[in-house]
């Protein structure tokens, strides 16, 4: 118990400095650096709590695809780091309004979990001994929560389509190979035999 | 809830000892070795040129595309693993639900192949 204590302040202090970190690091791929740090720690505080599908898929998805997105796109915007310190106080009002709209949804969701009975009900009930977390996520999730799953498929299918259609640029003038174009031609019209008169050129 | 934790033990020790000697080689090369710094030991190197260009050189976007497509699959296949160990229990109705789900996705990776994007030039 002390143990599992001590790595719950180790997690969450390390995943809340590198949070910190995150944000006022001054090259950007340190950023994105620190901000996988943040993600290793959440998936070691899932696993505290024994959500270990979650922890895994945090780190599989979160770590292993997304991390990457971000360095891509860290490295396809033309970064001037002079350029980025300026306009703080252009963007300080949407910013902090955004920073003060999570800071409140955070007090509702704390505050009610305190004050209200209701919300006792609905904090998930501890899974049953003998199933493992996977499978208790497997049972409800393709039968009683079937609609969202679909919405899932249908947000992953958009996202396909939109990032082909925002991103896709054929160049001109590249050979590509064309199986049925090549397979169809003829002797008729790709050879051409020339009678050439001796001393003289084609 | 402690047994499940009793079976990540190993890695907590496997994370010590890799933090520990880590740290330990760090410290020793501060400690044991000759220390002679000079500025031109840090300079960037590039085979044996002065370095020209800044090292963070716009991308090209298809980097982007072809990684936003690696995400989209690994997606489906993570909603693979909970509905391959619960099959039984969720019977014909989560088959057919994951077989939808995988049907819209492969409307899009049709969608994706004809395209041309998962083709680099």
């Amino acid at each position: 118990m002390v143990l599992q204590a001590l790595a719950f302040y180790v997690f969450a202090a390390v995943a809340v400095a590198a949070g910190i970190m995150v944000v006022t690091a001054r090259n950007p791929v340190h950023s994105v650096l620190f901000l996988i740090l943040a993600f290793f720690n959440a998936a070691g505080l899932f696993v505290l709590m024994g959500a270990e599908f979650l922890a895994m898929i945090l780190i599989i998805v979160y770590v292993g695809a997304v991390a990457v997105l971000f360095l891509f796109v860290v490295m396809m915007l033309d970064i001037d780091f002079v350029e980025l310190r300026q306009g703080f106080v252009k963007y300080l009002p949407v910013g902090g309004l955004i920073g003060i709209v999570l800071l409140v949804e955070l007090f509702v969701v704390v505050g009610g979990w305190v004050s209200l009975p209701a919300t006792k009900s609905a904090i998930a009930e501890p899974v049953r001994e003998g199933v493992s977390n996977t499978a208790a996520l497997g049972r409800l999730l393709y039968t009683k929560y079937v609609y969202l799953f679909q919405a899932a498929g249908l947000i992953l299918f958009v996202a396909m389509i939109g990032a082909i259609v925002l991103t896709l640029r054929h160049r001109e003038g590249v050979k590509r190979q064309k199986i049925a174009q090549q397979l169809k031609r003829t002797r008729a019209e790709s050879v051409q035999l020339v009678k050439v008169k001796p001393g003289e050129g084609v | 809830m402690t047994e499940l934790l009793k079976e990540y033990l190993p890695i907590v020790v496997f994370l010590g000892i890799a933090i520990g000697v880590a740290g330990l080689l760090t410290l020793a090369s501060f400690v044991l070795a000759r220390q002679k710094p000079d500025s031109e030991k840090l300079s960037a190197y590039e085979c044996g040129f002065e370095a020209f260009g800044d090292s963070r050189g716009q991308f090209d976007v298809r980097f982007y595309l072809v990684s936003i497509l690696f995400i989209i699959f690994d997606l489906e296949v993570a909603f693979l693993f909970p509905w391959a160990i619960t099959l039984k229990e969720t019977s014909e109705f989560g088959f057919w639900s994951m077989v939808t789900f995988l049907g819209v996705l492969t409307v899009g990776f049709i969608y994706e192949w004809k395209k041309g994007a998962l083709e680099w030039e």
